[in-house]
C-alpha cells in the first residue's frame, strides 16, 4: 500500500513539473515579458536593467528552476493585463468556481449513476428510453447553449432566477461564500444545472455500457445459474464490478467539471477562475495562463492520485497478492 | 481464364448484402440522422446557390433591414425567412455560410487528430516497450486536462505569437490544428489498445514468418484491422469537434465575426437575446443542434452496428 | 433402470435471426438418472450447450424453447416463471460452466461468493453457512478449506478455480447437475484430477450429471451413458461401451474413426464420411509444376535443423513498478531434425514449445544458444533481407484457424502475398495461376481465390494457411497445433492433407501438440516439454511403449485409454 501510494505520488510530481515546464516555456517564449512590463518609451539600457533584474539572462534551467521554486510559494508574477499579483486574483476568484464546480459534480453523479445502472438494468423500458433519449440531447447541446436557454426561459420569459453574477457572498476568512444567502443560492442554480448537464449525460453513458459489459460476463451467468435472486445479482455483484472502471472515468470527469466551468462561467458572468482565464487568453495574459494551467494540472492530480488510491481499495486484485 | 465470371461481388454489391445496410435500414433514427446530416451538409457546400441572400457582400447588405423578425412574426418581411441580424443579414443564409465554416473546421480537425492519433497508436502498440510507455504517459497527462481548456490554451498561444489580424486570417487553421492536438489522443489510446490485441494474432506471425518488414504488416494486415472503432470514434469526435469550434467562437476566441460559424453567430445573438430579439441567436442555435445531434445519433447507431455484441 | 431424475422429452430451442428462426435443437430426447454420467457429445454447432441453458431457463436472447416437455422428478419446468425456476437453479439443478477464470466474481472472496449461494436455497446461520462452506470445498479437494475460504479467486490456480465453481454448484445438494465442457480450459494433469472429482461426486452423492463435451476422451473417461449429437439432432443414445465399441449410427461411427488412436499408428486415418465437403484434392504433376521447381536445395550431410541450448525469457514488469519476474519460456533445449522426418514437441500449456517455433521462424529472439538450419546459424544474422532466403524455406502453420489468415483480405491476396513479396513468380498471371492451382491442391478450388476469409469453416480456413504455407516453396514446415481448435472429424481431414503434403513435397516437419495420439499418429520422433525444459526425446513408438522420463510417464498415463473403442475396420465391414 505505502509503495504503491509513493509510486503514484512519484509520478504526479513528474506530472506536474512536466506541466510546468510547458507553463514556464509559455511564460518565457510566448511574446516578450518585458514588453509586457514596460511601456513604449522605456529605454534600451533601462530594458537591460529590467532583464537583468528579472534574471532573463539566466540560463534555462536555471529560470525554469527558480520559476518552480516561486510557484511552489504560491508567486505566479503579476498579471500583465490587471497589473497585480497573479495568486491574488485566483485566490479571490477561487472559492466561486470551487462551489460552482462542486454543487454540479454532486448533481450530476446524484442523478447520473442512478439513471445509468437503471438503463442498463432494463434497457427496453419506457424510462430507460427516455434517459436515453435525454442523454443523446445532454451530449449534443453545447454547455453554452444550455445556459443561454436557462437563461431565456428562466430569466428573461419567467423572470424567476437571477442570469448572472453569485448575487450576494459571505466573506469567512479569507473564503466567499454565496451559500448562505438566498441570493447566493439562487444566483448558482441555473450555472450549475448548465455546468451538470453535459457531464450528467457523459456519465449515464459510461455507467451503462460498463453495467453492460460487465452484465455479459460468465460470472453473472454463473451467479444466475446458482439461482441468486436478481438484487444480489445486480447490486452487489454487478455493481461493484461495475464501480471498479467507473472509478476512474467519474475521477476524470468531476476534473473536467472545473475546466468546463471556463464556459459557464462566460455565459452567466460567473466571477470565477474560468472567467479569469477566458479574459487571459483573448489578451494573451501570459502568467495568468500559465498560473492557470498549473493549478489546473494541480487538481487533476490530486483526483488521479484519490481515484488510484479508491480502486486499490475496490479491487482485491491489486490489493492482494496472488 | 473463367476468372472474369467468378470474379468477386462489387465493392457496393458487398455493401448493400452487409448487415450494416441491413441494420441500417432497420432503424429509423440512424435514417433520419442520415437525412438530416445530409441535407445540412448539402446546404453548407452549395450555400453559394442554396442561400436567399449573401450576407457577407456589403452591396446587398441593407442595414434599414437591420433586426427583423421571423418572416411568419407580424414585422417580419417575407424576404427574410429566418429574420435578419443586427446589420440586416438573413439569418438563414448566415446559418448556411455558418454551418460550411463550423463543418470544415469539424472534419479537417477530426482529420488531423486521425491522422495524428492513429499514427501514434500505431507505433506505440506495435513498438511496445519504451517508446510505448513514453508515448502513452504523453496522452495520459493530455487526457487529464479537457479538450476545451488545451483547444484554448493553443488558441492563446497562437494569439501571442501572432499578431492579430493574422491570428484573424489564419483563424480557421488554429482552429484545426488546436482542435485536433486536442483529439488525437482518443484515436492513439484506442487504436494501440486494438493494434496490441491484433499484434499477437497469428495472421501478424504468419506476416513475420513470409519475411515481410514491420511497416508493410502494419499498414498492409494491422491497419484495416483496427479501422472500425476508429469509425466511431471520428464520427462522435465529429459532433464533439462541431461543438468545440462553437464554443470557442462563442467565447471569442474562435472564429472572428466577419466569416463566422455557428458559435460566433450564437455569440452575436446572444447580445440581443435580453432585448427580445430572441431569433438571432436561437435559429443557429438550432441548426448546431439538430447537425450534432444527428450526427451523434449516427455514430451511437454505428458503433452499436460494429459491435454486434452490444445488441 | 433407477428413477428418472430429468427427463427431458422433445424439446425444441430456437434462435431468430435475420435469416429466419435457426433451430438449434431439434426434438431432443434425454434422461438421466441418480447416480448415472451421461456425455452429450457432439461437434462444434451441434446444439449441445443450449439445451442445458433451455432446461433452467438461461438461455441468451433471442433464443427460445419452441417446444417439448422438461420433467424434474415427475414435474414440469417449462414453462415455469423466472422466479419459480429461481428455486430450481442452484438447489435442485446445479452448473458448471467451462472457463473457471471467468466463472467466479473477482472482486467477492469465495467464502462470500459459497455463503451468498448457500444462504439462498438453505436456511442457515452465518456461522453455519461458513462451515458448510468450508466442508463444500474440503470435499472437492481444495487443501487447508478453512483458510483458502477467505482467498480472493485470483489467488488460486485455474484447476483449484474449478473445483471452486464445482463447489458451488454443490450449495444446495442438488439432485441434477449440468456440466457445460466441464474441463476443456484446463491442462490434461488437472483435466484428469477434475474428471475423478466428478465421478466421485456423482457416486458418493448419487445426483444424476449431465457431462456435455466436444471430447471423446473425457466420454471415454467418465460417462455411462452417451447421446451423439449432430446438427440439433440426437442421432444415437446408448452405453458408453456400445457407442464407443459398435455405434449404429453413421455419424457416430465416421465421428469414433475419426478420433486418433493413442494405441497403434496408422498410416492415415480412415477417410472420414463427409460431414464437411471438402473438394477433391487436385493432383498436380510436380515434375513439371512451379511448386515442384526449385525444390533442389542440396544435400547437407548434418540434420537441417540443429537447434543447441536454445534459452529464451519473458520478463514481466510489475504492474507497479515492483514484483519484477522472470519466466524462462525455454531453457538450454537442444534438438536436431533429419531431412525429411516429422519431429514432434508434445507438452502441456505454457511449456513453452510454441516458443520454440517462433523463435526458430525468428519472430521472437534469442536469449541464448543457436539455431543451424542447413548449416547455417540463424541467430548469427542480422540483416532481415539475408534472414529472408532462408525464411522462404521455412513456413508455419498455425493453431488459430480464425486469426491465422487477416479476414480483410481476399483469399488470393492472402495466398499470393509470400510469392509477391519474395518475387517468386516473373508475372502476375502467372502467381494467379499458382495460387488456383495451389487452392485446388489443397481441396479447396480455385473459385475460393476471390472470397474472404470469413466464407470458410475453421477446416477451410486451416487449408488456407496451408496453402499460404506452400507458397514460398518451403522445405520444413513448423505446425503449430494445427488441428487444436478443429473438430475431430476436420482434424482427420487437416492431418491426411499434412501427411499427404510431406511425402508428396518430401517435406521436413516440426509437429507441436498437446495431443498424445495426434502425436503418435504424425510424428517420427518426439521431444517431450515440461516448464521449458526438454526432459525426453525419443523415436516415437519407442516413447509411447516404454517411456523414460517421470514426467512422460505421467503423461502417457493420462492418455484416454479408449478401452473397446471401434475397430474401424470391422466396423467399416459391418456399415458396408
Amino acid at each position: 500500500m505505502f509503495k504503491f501510494v509513493s509510486m503514484r505520488l512519484l509520478q504526479s510530481i513528474v506530472v506536474m513539473l512536466v506541466v510546468g515546464l510547458i507553463a514556464f516555456a509559455l511564460f518565457r517564449f510566448v511574446g516578450d515579458p518585458i514588453n509586457n512590463m514596460v511601456g513604449q518609451d522605456t529605454t534600451l539600457e533601462e530594458r537591460e536593467a529590467l532583464t537583468e533584474s528579472l534574471g532573463l539572462n539566466d540560463p534555462f534551467i536555471v529560470q525554469y528552476g527558480r520559476f518552480v521554486a516561486n510557484a511552489v510559494q504560491g508567486d505566479f508574477g503579476m498579471s500583465y493585463r490587471l497589473r497585480q499579483p497573479v495568486s491574488g486574483l485566483i485566490a479571490e476568484r477561487f472559492p466561486a468556481t470551487l462551489e460552482l464546480s462542486l454543487v454540479s459534480a454532486v448533481l450530476a453523479l446524484v442523478l447520473g449513476v442512478p439513471m445509468g445502472i437503471y438503463t442498463a438494468l432494463k434497457p427496453k423500458s419506457f424510462f430507460s428510453r427516455s434517459f436515453m433519449t435525454i442523454s443523446l440531447m445532454g451530449v449534443s447541446l453545447p454547455t453554452f447553449l444550455i445556459g443561454i436557454l436557462l437563461i431565456l426561459f428562466f430569466g428573461v420569459t419567467l423572470r424567476w432566477l437571477p442570469t448572472f453574477g453569485r448575487g450576494e457572498v459571505v466573506e469567512l476568512g479569507w473564503w466567499s461564500t454565496g451559500f448562505l444567502t438566498s441570493s447566493g443560492l439562487k444566483s448558482i442554480i441555473l450555472p450549475a444545472i448548465t455546468l451538470a448537464v453535459f457531464q450528467m449525460t457523459l456519465i449515464v453513458r459510461l455507467v451503462r455500457a460498463e453495467m453492460l459489459e460487465v452484465l455479459r460476463t460468465d460470472y453473472i451467468k454463473f451467479a444466475h445459474a446458482r439461482g441468486l435472486s436478481p438484487r444480489l445479482i445486480n447490486f452487489s455483484i454487478a455493481l461493484r464490478n461495475t464501480l471498479v472502471p467507473v472509478i476512474t472515468i467519474i475521477g476524470l470527469q468531476v476534473g473536467s467539471i472545473i475546466a468546463f466551468a471556463i464556459i459557464t462561467e462566460s455565459v452567466f458572468q460567473w466571477p470565477g477562475m474560468g472567467l479569469l482565464f477566458i479574459q487571459a487568453v483573448s489578451e494573451v495574459d501570459i502568467p495568468v495562463m500559465a498560473a492557470y494551467l498549473l493549478l489546473i494540472a494541480f487538481v487533476f492530480v490530486v483526483i488521479n492520485l484519490i481515484v488510484d488510491i479508491l480502486y486499490f481499495v475496490v479491487d482485491p486484485r491489486l490489493r492482494v497478492q496472488s | 481464364m473463367s476468372d472474369i465470371s467468378s470474379e468477386a461481388p462489387s465493392f457496393i454489391t458487398r455493401f448493400r448484402e452487409s448487415d450494416l445496410w441491413y441494420n441500417f435500414k432497420r432503424s429509423p433514427g440512424a435514417m433520419i440522422a442520415a437525412f438530416l446530416t445530409f441535407v445540412i451538409v448539402f446546404g453548407a457546400v452549395f450555400a453559394n446557390f442554396v442561400a436567399p441572400h449573401n450576407p457577407f457582400d456589403l452591396a446587398t447588405v441593407d442595414l434599414f433591414d437591420g433586426l427583423l423578425p421571423p418572416a411568419w412574426e407580424a414585422d417580419g418581411k417575407a424576404t427574410y425567412l429566418l429574420g435578419t441580424d443586427d446589420q440586416g443579414r438573413d439569418v438563414f443564409s448566415t446559418i448556411l455560410y455558418g454551418s460550411r465554416i463550423s463543418l470544415i473546421v469539424g472534419f479537417a480537425s477530426v482529420g488531423f487528430a486521425a491522422v495524428l492519433g492513429i499514427a501514434v497508436g500505431l507505433i506505440s502498440g506495435y513498438a511496445g516497450g519504451i517508446v510505448d510507455s513514453f508515448l502513452m504517459r504523453v496522452a495520459d497527462v493530455q487526457l487529464s486536462f479537457p479538450a476545451i481548456l488545451i483547444a484554448l490554451l493553443i488558441d492563446g498561444i497562437a494569439r501571442g505569437v501572432m499578431p492579430r489580424d493574422v491570428h484573424d486570417e489564419l483563424a480557421v487553421y488554429v482552429l484545426v490544428v488546436a482542435i485536433g492536438l486536442s483529439f488525437w489522443v482518443q484515436y492513439a489510446r484506442t487504436v494501440r489498445s486494438s493494434v496490441m490485441v491484433e499484434r499477437n494474432k497469428e495472421y501478424v506471425q504468419a506476416g513475420q514468418v513470409i519475411g515481410l518488414p514491420d511497416w508493410i504488416i502494419l499498414i498492409r494486415h494491422i491497419l484495416p484491422n483496427v479501422m472500425g472503432p476508429v469509425l466511431v470514434i471520428a464520427t462522435i469526435q465529429l459532433a464533439l469537434a462541431v461543438i468545440t469550434e462553437a464554443t470557442l467562437s462563442f467565447l471569442g476566441v474562435g472564429v472572428p465575426p466577419t466569416s463566422p460559424s455557428l458559435g460566433t453567430l450564437i455569440r452575436i445573438g446572444n447580445d440581443y437575446l435580453f432585448s427580445g430579439e430572441w431569433w438571432i441567436t436561437i435559429f443557429p442555435g438550432v441548426a448546431l443542434v439538430v447537425l450534432v445531434l444527428s450526427v451523434n445519433i449516427l455514430g451511437d447507431w454505428l458503433r452499436d452496428a460494429l459491435n454486434p455484441k452490444l445488441r | 433402470m433407477s428413477k428418472e431424475l430429468l427427463d427431458i422429452k422433445d424439446l425444441v430451442v430456437e434462435f431468430p435471426s435475420r435469416h429466419g428462426d435457426v433451430t438449434a435443437a431439434k426434438d431432443v430426447n434425454l434422461t438421466v438418472s441418480a447416480g448415472e454420467i451421461l456425455g452429450v457429445v457432439g461437434e462444434s454447432g451441434a446444439g449441445k450447450s443450449t439445451i442445458g441453458n433451455a432446461v433452467v431457463g438461461l438461455l441468451e436472447r433471442p433464443g427460445r424453447v419452441g417446444g417439448g416437455e422438461v420433467f424434474l422428478e415427475g414435474e414440469q419446468i417449462i414453462g415455469k416463471s423466472q422466479a419459480e425456476l429461481r428455486k430450481i437453479r442452484g438447489k435442485r439443478i446445479g452448473m458448471i460452466f467451462q472457463d473457471p477464470l471467468t466463472s467466479l466474481n473477482p472482486l467477492e472472496t469465495i467464502a462470500s461468493q459459497l455463503i451468498g449461494t448457500i444462504q439462498t436455497h438453505l436456511d442457515l446461520s452465518d456461522a453455519d453457512a461458513r462451515e458448510r462452506a468450508i466442508s463444500l470445498l474440503d470435499q472437492v479437494g481444495i487443501p487447508d478449506p478453512s483458510a483458502r475460504v477467505d482467498h480472493y479467486p485470483h489467488q488460486f490456480s485455474g484447476g483449484m478455480r474449478q473445483r471452486v465453481v464445482i463447489a458451488l454448484a454443490l450449495c444446495a445438494e442438488p439432485d441434477v447437475i449440468l456440466a457445460d465442457e466441464p474441463t476443456t480450459a484446463l491442462d490434461v494433469s488437472i483435466q484428469a484430477q477434475i474428471l475423478d472429482l466428478l465421478k466421485k461426486l456423482v457416486r458418493e452423492k448419487g445426483v444424476g450429471m449431465i457431462i456435455i463435451t466436444h471430447d471423446m476422451g473425457v466420454i471415454a473417461e467418465v460417462a455411462d451413458r452417451v447421446a451423439v449429437m449432430y446438427r440439433g439432432v440426437v442421432v444415437e443414445t446408448g452405453p458408453t461401451a456400445k457407442i464407443l465399441g459398435n455405434p449404429d449410427h453413421p455419424y457416430s461411427r465416421s465421428l469414433i474413426s475419426a478420433v486418433p488412436r493413442p494405441d497403434v499408428r496408422l498410416h492415415r486415418f480412415p477417410v472420414v464420411e463427409s460431414i464437411e465437403a471438402a473438394g477433391e484434392c487436385k493432383e498436380l504433376d510436380l515434375n513439371t509444376h512451379w511448386l515442384g521447381k526449385a525444390r533442389d536445395f542440396g544435400k547437407s550431410d548434418g540434420p537441417l535443423l540443429k537447434v543447441d541450448n536454445l534459452e529464451m525469457i519473458f520478463k514481466s514488469g510489475g504492474m507497479f513498478g515492483g514484483g519484477k519476474s522472470e519466466v524462462r519460456a525455454v531453457d538450454n533445449v537442444s534438438f536436431d531434425i533429419r531431412d525429411g522426418e516429422c519431429f514432434g514437441i508434445v507438452g502441456e500449456s505454457g511449456s513453452g514449445k510454441s516458443t520454440i517455433a517462433r523463435l526458430v521462424t525468428s519472430i521472437y529472439k534469442v536469449a541464448g544458444g543457436s539455431i543451424n538450419f542447413a548449416g547455417t546459424d540463424l541467430t548469427k544474422i542480422k540483416k532481415r533481407r539475408e534472414l529472408n532466403v532462408h525464411r522462404r524455406q521455412m513456413q508455419m502453420i498455425f493453431q488459430d484457424p480464425f486469426s491465422s489468415v487477416n479476414s480483410r483480405m481476399k483469399v488470393r491476396d492472402i495466398i499470393a502475398e509470400p510469392i509477391r513479396f519474395h518475387k517468386l513468380t516473373s508475372s502476375e498471371a502467372e502467381t494467379r495461376q499458382i495460387v488456383d492451382d495451389l487452392l485446388d491442391h489443397v481441396g479447396l478450388g480455385a473459385k475460393a481465390a476471390v472470397k474472404f476469409p470469413h466464407e470458410f469453416s475453421g477446416g477451410q480456413r486451416q487449408r488456407i494457411s496451408i496453402a499460404r504455407a506452400l507458397a514460398t516453396r518451403p522445405r520444413f514446415l513448423i505446425c503449430d497445433e494445427p488441428t487444436s481448435a478443429l473438430d475431430v472429424s476436420i482434424q482427420a481431414q487437416i492431418l491426411n492433407l499434412l501427411k499427404d503434403l510431406q511425402e508428396e513435397l518430401g517435406l521436413t516437419m516440426m509437429f507441436i501438440s498437446h495431443d498424445l495420439p495426434v502425436i503418435r499418429q504424425m510424428c517420427d520422433r518426439v521431444g517431450v516439454m515440461s516448464k521449458g525444459k526438454m526432459v525426453e526425446i525419443a523415436d516415437t513408438e519407442e516413447l509411447f511403449k516404454a517411456p523414460q522420463h517421470e514426467y512422460s510417464k505421467h503423461l502417457i498415463s493420462l492418455m484416454p485409454s479408449y478401452s473397446g473403442l471401434m475397430d474401424r475396420d470391422a466396423g467399416q465391414a459391418e456399415a458396408s
